[in-house]
């Protein structure tokens, strides 16, 4: 466990020295307070439209930190070689690939913690109130998403060559299971038959995505989700997730490296 | 005197898409012992098959038949490599980090505790001369400042057999002398160092024992003073005429 977290580490560390991130998060800031600065009447219909901005893009920048630091860690590895020295320590394949899934998941927390507290401020500067819960919910269950993402990436690196591919697969992959996951069934329906099979199929077999998106509790101060529904969910992500990763070890288990 | 490596009939061929399919035998028929405390030069121009028995050593690389063995164990193991430390060819190190975390990172791999990693790393740091700059992050390195930064991870559990691959390549005149200094103190320890190289000067000052490769196959073994005097010629005349080169009159 001492090798994973270790390995994790320089995950996270490298996503604190790099750019990127803080690129994404004062872009976000700056789109937020621009639609922010629109709205001069304190109507709660535009607070609320403040608010879905706001998590639209906090969304979308979770959704690009979480593939984008995923998709370059093992082929930074082997086109820096550091694979190599690596390898050559008594580090085993499996926690390889566990150190840098949780190094990019806890790294993707920690952004996630840094925007929903900009998200929090906005709120209250706004509403004056503090739903700490109904935060630590929203929050909670998009951090499992991106787990799912983050496994499913990991694996993608290591089927796909090139990174920038596998990046671009990975985010059309997880955007499309957000937009339409919920419907793809009734899009079977409607489609000829060894198709509508095929549809029907994998509306059974990809992870639903778009059960974690509870954007709407905090955009409008819902009723808190029970926690033993949260906990569910969370074992429905961190299922998902070890089957990716497990997938991952498969291929990666025998591969030469040179 | 102990056996400390050891590859018996090795065979490493690659077989890839890029190739059409067909096959590329980069060691064929490998035999080799190394004992303990012993300089071994591995030896052979470009292409001969060094780093594919190297890693094969590592466990990077499946053997397509044969083995070998580090002190005893199947390098297919992971336990294997506890107590070796190994130098990679032309490796760019995590350049996000300073000398001191990413030596940190690498005893946190081999489970070292707290205390004596710091002791290590202080230790290391000054054997390779990177105390000045343990705190600058490595992409402010030269290329001579992270060879050594390379030999100072490949020293940092303390090992008891070193693998060098081609570990003066790329560096001036200065930086060959340093790594081969750093060996000779390696030596004096008592530990056991195998490396490769094409530069066979600096060979004949270091090994005890070298090994010669062309196309994969082994052309001779032997101590290096052995060599010299049934070839009466030098390591570099020798190693010339094994590969089958005449220069021209
Ligand atoms: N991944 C690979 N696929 C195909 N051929 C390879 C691969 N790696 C090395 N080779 C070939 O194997 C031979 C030995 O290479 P190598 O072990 O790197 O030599 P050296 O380290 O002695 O320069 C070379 O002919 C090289 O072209
Ligand atoms: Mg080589």
């Amino acid at each position: 466990m001492n090798t994973v977290w270790a390995l994790a580490n320089v995950v996270v560390l490298e996503m604190v020295r790099r750019k990127d991130f803080y690129v994404l998060f004062i872009l976000t800031v700056l789109l937020t307070g621009t639609a922010g600065s629109v709205n001069l009447f304190n109507d709660r219909s535009i607070v609320r439209y403040l608010k879905e901005i706001c998590l639209l893009l906090i969304w979308v920048s979770g959704l690009v930190i979480a593939i984008t630091c995923t998709a370059r860690q093992i082929p930074a590895e082997r086109e820096h070689r550091t694979i190599f020295p690596l390898l050559a320590k008594p580090v085993t394949r499996a926690q390889f690939l566990l150190g840098k899934f949780l190094g990019c998941w806890l790294a993707t927390g920690l952004a996630l913690a840094l925007f929903y507290l900009f998200f929090g401020l906005v709120s209250a500067s706004r509403e004056h109130s503090w739903p700490v819960a109904n935060y630590l919910q929203a929050g909670w269950l998009h951090w499992m998403m991106l787990g799912i993402v983050i496994a499913f990436t990991l694996l993608g690196s290591i089927v796909f060559a090139a990174p920038s591919s596998n990046g671009t697969i990975c985010f059309v992959c997880s955007a499309g299971m957000l937009l339409l996951g919920r419907h793809l069934n009734k899009v079977a329906l409607s489609l000829a038959e060894p198709l509508q099979s095929l549809l029907y199929g994998l509306y059974f077999v990809l992870p639903h995505l778009e059960l974690f998106d509870v954007r709407d509790l905090i955009i409008h101060n819902w009723e808190l989700i029970p926690w033993g529904v949260v906990a569910l969910a969370t074992l429905y992500a961190a299922a998902y997730a070890a089957f990716f990763l497990f997938a991952a070890w498969l291929i990666f288990r025998r591969r030469a490296l040179n | 005197m102990e056996t400390t490596l050891s590859i018996e009939n090795l065979r490493v061929e690659y077989r890839s898409r890029d190739l059409g399919e067909s096959t590329k035998v980069a060691v064929r028929a490998l035999n080799l012992r190394v004992g303990q405390g012993e300089v071994f030069g591995f030896l052979g121009p470009n292409g001969a098959g060094k780093t594919s028995t190297m890693n094969v050593l590592l466990g990077f690389v499946p053997p397509t038949s044969g083995t070998a063995r580090i002190f005893g164990v199947d390098v297919r193991e992971p336990i294997a490599r506890q107590r070796i430390g190994y130098l990679p060819e032309q490796t760019y190190y995590y350049k996000f980090l300073t000398a001191e975390e990413l030596l940190r990172f690498y005893a946190g791999i081999f489970q070292i505790p707290k205390a004596e990693t710091e002791q290590r790393i202080d230790a290391v740091l000054k054997l390779v001369e990177l105390d000045h700059a343990r705190k600058r992050q490595i992409k402010t390195y030269s290329k001579g400042m992270q060879q050594r930064a390379g030999l100072a991870q490949a020293l940092i559990n303390n090992p008891d057999l070193l693998i060098l691959d081609e570990p003066t390549s790329g560096l001036d005149p200065i930086g060959r002398m340093k790594v081969r200094e750093i060996i000779q103190r390696l030596k004096s320890e008592g530990k056991t160092v195998f490396f490769s190289s094409h530069e066979l000067g600096e060979v004949e000052t270091v090994c005890d024992r070298v090994a010669i490769l062309h196309q994969g196959e082994l052309k001779t073994e032997g101590r290096v003073s052995d060599l010299l005097r049934e070839h009466s010629a030098n390591l570099e005349q020798i190693f010339l005429n094994l590969i089958g080169f005449t220069s021209q009159p």
